[in-house]
């Protein structure tokens, strides 16, 4: 009986304040919490969350299960460079008829300024066109097949174009076995990842090729295999965050690889033009810490029950997330305006909607999440060092784990918030804080800004309903 | 001249907008003022009153959005300066409380050994809140309305599972282990417990309990649709069982709309089957007879009585109208004063006052025939002033006595009314001063109806007691120095209505 009727009622008022007060008022205890609708009052995502709510408990908690081991393998994962070959060697499934882009699928038809420019220029490199007009030609003929970098094992920055012949990094997940590649990263300004494709930004793909590949190839295979891990743990300590800020994580790669370089057979012309182009370039290690968290998410791809997110990438045209529990599936909304500062010279106007693979650090619990590490980017995002720190705890309420490997000195030495939950996201209206680089609308521009991405809350609430949908007769 | 402005990501609870789009409404000049979150139903209410639909259509339920409607630019520059100081008081005392927790999961922080939950936000939101605090292993009442059917009988099954009492949805009254929640009065604790399907009838019979010096274990309230047959009395069934076993309750009270057959059979064989007696009030039904161990009551008063009765007191019967009384008050009225108006805040006060006259053979027209058409030649009328049609996008008449006021100010110039029936229901939640509020209109009523060469009785009920912070005596009081004639129940009040009009019709 005195389960039923409790001695002492003791109240959570939920709703209208006076309720609350009244209760007050007669000497009970009453908390009035404030109150917020959730899922911004969509009505589609309350009906799903409820449904969820209702499910039955041994059937809510396979989903917990799921989501534990899905976080156990992010944190497990040990990401380690392996080697520097040819995309078409290297990337499963790639051929020379093949270019790959960043984000969920895409048509030539619905592809942005600068995915235009770079796929152009992919075709030029390549020398499946020589000019411009038989690019576009060859690119609407349907003889080329373009598909998202996620569906080949790879990640791509910003336009994330991946041709056959390019020089691709070889990460391999020690923890679970799996794979992941990502080009070589060309520099700033005029670049192909930002849509141009000028006769300077071929040449140095030419270069890339032909001795900047094979140069890194060779000191690799002097070094032995790079523990990514480790040195990403090291470079947060150093006022990275993996994403926005890799001149720590670029200039340990310095240390690691430049004996090997001077070992090596290369003439010495080579070397120092290789170590001055690294060196030239503080995103040099983006595209390494972007094939790492690659090949940590690629191990929670197919976890039934899990609502965590496996994969987060752009096109300019598409923001699109899949689910560990849904694989295949992507769930996309459209690409959005980056809130952040713009280089001297340009401003909103010229920015493109936001773009690239690279949201995939966040993913695996780096970039945006790991912001309290890297107090020094928040003035490009136009806050404080505090706001850095907010930044990242706020990211706790959406994440599953913790991974201890990537602490942060700022937070005592916690550990990154890990694996974002779709339903926490969704019910708590906390979108993911994903860093990024602003391009040029005009192809060949390159990058303008740098700033924040507001990732479209359809996209996460589509993907929750869907779950809730497949998983509710099961 | 229309203005939309709008606050993203501003939530406010409705109470509070409400009284808002009031102040912004009352300034001169401003035709129109309305204060709400772009919820997909307001945003309609708006285009359909011309808003713009393009600025409305981009918004989300989150945002606030404030339209404004004014003959000039001057008057609408007024009206936003006024609605950002509305705004800002409420701010500033947010500030001053400090931050506080937020949801259902901050208030368990906060308060951890939290065993009910209170939730009265927007019904769309409700089912998922309840649902997180029966998972959280609590009792839930839900004040919210607009809850569906297939969610209630949802959450009414888990709590039957869990063993948890799931009181609503719509329920705006309950009297749990001495704590008034929602709409309810002060009354003292004793042997007779109340399950009730409808707010103000368990208001109204508790009070009367109070009265005559006897006092309530529990009241239980179970949401209007309790008893239909879809959600198959889940609630009331969960009630009777705890107050059967509830060696606090010597005697059960279950009020509620007629129910169906199959369902009533089964609360009745529940009834049966406890170990006290029970007393029955279906509204609008005057069975007055008794089986098994259930004593049927023929309206609110007679349950209340009834219970008191089986609880061991005594209770003297009802009370008639007093002859003396009836014709003082008729003895004025003019001849063409032939029709009731009967306004009442309370459903189930209007719904008790329209069955006795319907039984006495009345015709009467009321909104509580919903779907009837509208007869054009007006004669008796009873209006539930909290039916939706009144209250959408305003607070309930037991809160803000507007609606009701108005209404009485177009009735004093129609000479052919004859009498104005009305209930006062004092406690918590309602209005400071509900008795008060309707004086002036009252007062102007009766002085219009004096111009006219006649004279106009206006009869009161007040539900409430002296623990109430309005005060029963200081009500009522208060309504007799109005000239208004107060009698001890909502249905004594209806017959002496009958009394006065039927007299005046023979007489």
């Amino acid at each position: 009986m005195a389960d039923l009727f409790p001695s002492e009622l003791a109240v959570i008022n939920l709703g209208l304040p006076a309720f609350g007060q009244d209760i007050a008022r007669q000497g009970a205890a009453v908390s009035s919490p404030e109150w917020r609708p959730p899922a911004g009052g969509d009505p589609a995502t309350v009906a799903a969350l409820t449904r969820m709510l209702a499910w039955p408990e041994a059937k809510r908690q396979r989903v917990a299960e799921a989501n534990r081991e899905a976080g156990k393998r992010l944190v497990a994962a040990q990401p380690v460079a392996v080697a520097v070959g040819r995309a078409l060697d290297l990337v499963p499934g790639m051929t020379r008829k093949h270019v790959l882009h960043a984000g969920p699928p895409l048509t030539w038809e619905r592809m942005c300024g600068p995915v235009r420019g770079a796929v152009i220029g992919g075709l030029l490199f390549e020398g499946l066109a020589k000019t411009r007009e038989e690019a576009e030609k060859l690119a609407a003929s349907g003889e080329i097949t373009f598909d998202p970098c996620h569906h080949h094992q790879a990640v791509g920055p910003m336009a994330g174009i991946v041709t056959a012949s390019m020089p691709v990094w070889e990460i391999e997940n020690r923890a679970f076995g799996n794979k992941a590649y990502c080009t070589l990263n060309e520099g700033l300004g005029k670049v192909l990842r930002y849509g141009a494709f000028s006769q300077e930004v071929i040449d140095r793909l030419a270069w890339m090729r032909d001795e900047l590949g094979p140069a890194l190839q060779a000191a690799m295979k002097s070094h032995g295999p790079l523990d990514m891990r480790t040195l990403i743990a090291q470079a947060l300590q150093m006022g990275d965050e993996g994403h926005n800020r890799n001149r720590a994580a670029t200039s340990l790669v310095i240390r690691a690889l430049g004996p090997h370089l001077v070992e090596s057979d290369l003439p010495k012309a080579v070397v120092a033009k290789v170590l001055r182009f690294i060196d030239g370039n503080d995103h040099f290690f983006l595209n390494l810490s972007m094939p790492s968290s690659k090949a940590a998410t690629d191990a929670i791809a197919d976890i039934p029950w899990s609502t965590l997110i496996a994969t987060q990438a752009r096109n300019g045209t598409d923001f699109g997330i899949r689910l560990a529990g849904l694989p295949g599936r992507w769930f996309t909304g459209p690409a959005t305006m980056v809130d952040g500062l713009y280089l001297p010279g340009f401003k909103a106007e010229d920015a493109a909607p936001d773009i690239g693979d690279s949201v995939i650090t966040e993913t695996a619990g780096i970039g945006g999440f790991a912001m309290a590490a890297a107090p020094a980017i928040v003035r490009f995002v136009g806050g404080s060092a505090s706001d850095a720190l907010r930044f990242t705890q706020q990211m706790y309420e959406i994440t599953e784990t913790e991974n201890s490997a990537y602490a942060i000195p700022a937070l005592d030495f916690r550990g990154t918030p890990t694996g974002i939950d779709v339903r926490k996201v969704v019910e708590k209206g906390i979108l993911p804080v994903v860093n990024t680089g602003i391009a040029h609308k005009e192809p060949g521009i390159g990058m303008v800004g740098a700033g924040l991405v507001k990732p479209p809350v359809s996209a996460y609430r589509n993907a929750l309903q869907a779950f809730v949908e497949t998983y509710a007769d099961k | 001249m229309d203005r939309l402005i709008v606050r993203k990501d501003t939530y406010l609870d409705s109470v509070f907008l409400m009284s808002i789009s009031a102040d912004l409404g009352r300034m001169d000049g401003v035709q129109l003022g309305q204060v709400v979150l772009a919820t997909p139903a307001n945003r309609q209410l708006l285009t359909g009153m011309g808003f713009e639909a393009s600025t409305l259509d981009s918004l989300a339920p989150t945002d606030l959005v404030v339209a404004l409607r004014a003959a000039d630019a001057v008057v609408l520059d007024a009206a936003e300066k006024k609605l950002a100081e509305l705004l800002a008081r409420r701010a500033t005392s947010q500030a001053t409380e400090g931050p506080r927790p937020l949801g259902l999961e901050g208030g368990l922080q906060a308060l951890p050994g939290a065993n009910l939950a209170l939730i009265s936000v927007p019904g769309e939101y409700a089912a998922y809140e309840a649902r997180k605090a029966l998972n959280a292993g609590m009792h839930v009442m839900v004040f919210s309305d607009n809850v569906s059917v297939e969610d209630e009988i949802a959450l009414k099954q888990e709590a039957v599972r869990r063993g948890r009492l799931l009181m609503g949805p719509d329920c705006g009254t309950a009297i749990v282990q001495g704590v008034m929640l929602g709409f309810a009065n002060k009354v003292r604790r004793g042997p007779i417990g109340v399950v009730g399907a409808s707010g103000t009838g368990t208001q109204e019979v508790t009070c009367l309990v109070e009265k005559a010096g006897f006092g309530i274990s529990q009241a239980i309230g179970t949401g209007g649709r309790d008893l239909s047959e879809k959600v198959g009395a889940l609630t009331t069934l969960f009630a009777i069982d705890m107050l059967a076993r509830d060696p606090n309750t010597k005697v059960i009270v279950v009020i509620s709309k007629p129910p169906a057959k199959p369902v009533a059979d089964k609360v009745l064989e529940a009834l049966a089957k406890a170990p006290k007696p029970s007393v029955v009030h279906f509204v609008g039904s005057n069975r007055s007879d008794s089986e098994r161990s259930i004593h049927f009551a023929p309206d609110l008063e007679s349950a209340a009585r009834k219970a008191v009765e089986l609880a061991g007191g005594k209770s003297a019967p009802s009370a008639n109208p007093d002859p003396a009384l009836v014709a003082r008050e008729r003895k004025a009225m003019a001849p063409q004063q032939k029709w009731l108006r009967g306004l009442f805040t309370g459903g189930t006060m209007a719904a008790e006052a329209l069955a006795f006259l319907r039984a006495a053979g009345w015709k009467i027209q009321s909104n509580l025939d919903h779907g009837a058409a509208a007869q054009s030649a007006r004669g008796h009328e009873i209006i539930d002033l909290g039916d939706d049609e009144f209250t959408r996008g305003r607070p309930h008449p037991m809160i803000e006595p507007a609606p009701r006021v108005e209404t009485l100010m177009r009735e004093a110039e129609d000479p052919a009314v004859g009498v104005v029936l009305l209930d006062v229901v004092l406690g918590n939640g309602s209005h400071e001063d509900p008795a008060g509020a309707m004086i002036p209109a009252i007062e102007h009523a009766r002085k219009r109806a004096r111009e006219r060469g006649g004279y106009l009785p206006v009869i009161a009920s007040v539900t409430g007691t002296d623990g109430d912070f309005q005060g029963l005596a200081r009500s009522t009081a208060a309504l007799e120095r109005a000239g208004v004639v107060v009698v001890g129940s909502n249905i004594q009040a209806a017959r002496v209505a009958r009394a006065i009009l039927e007299e005046a019709a023979h007489g």
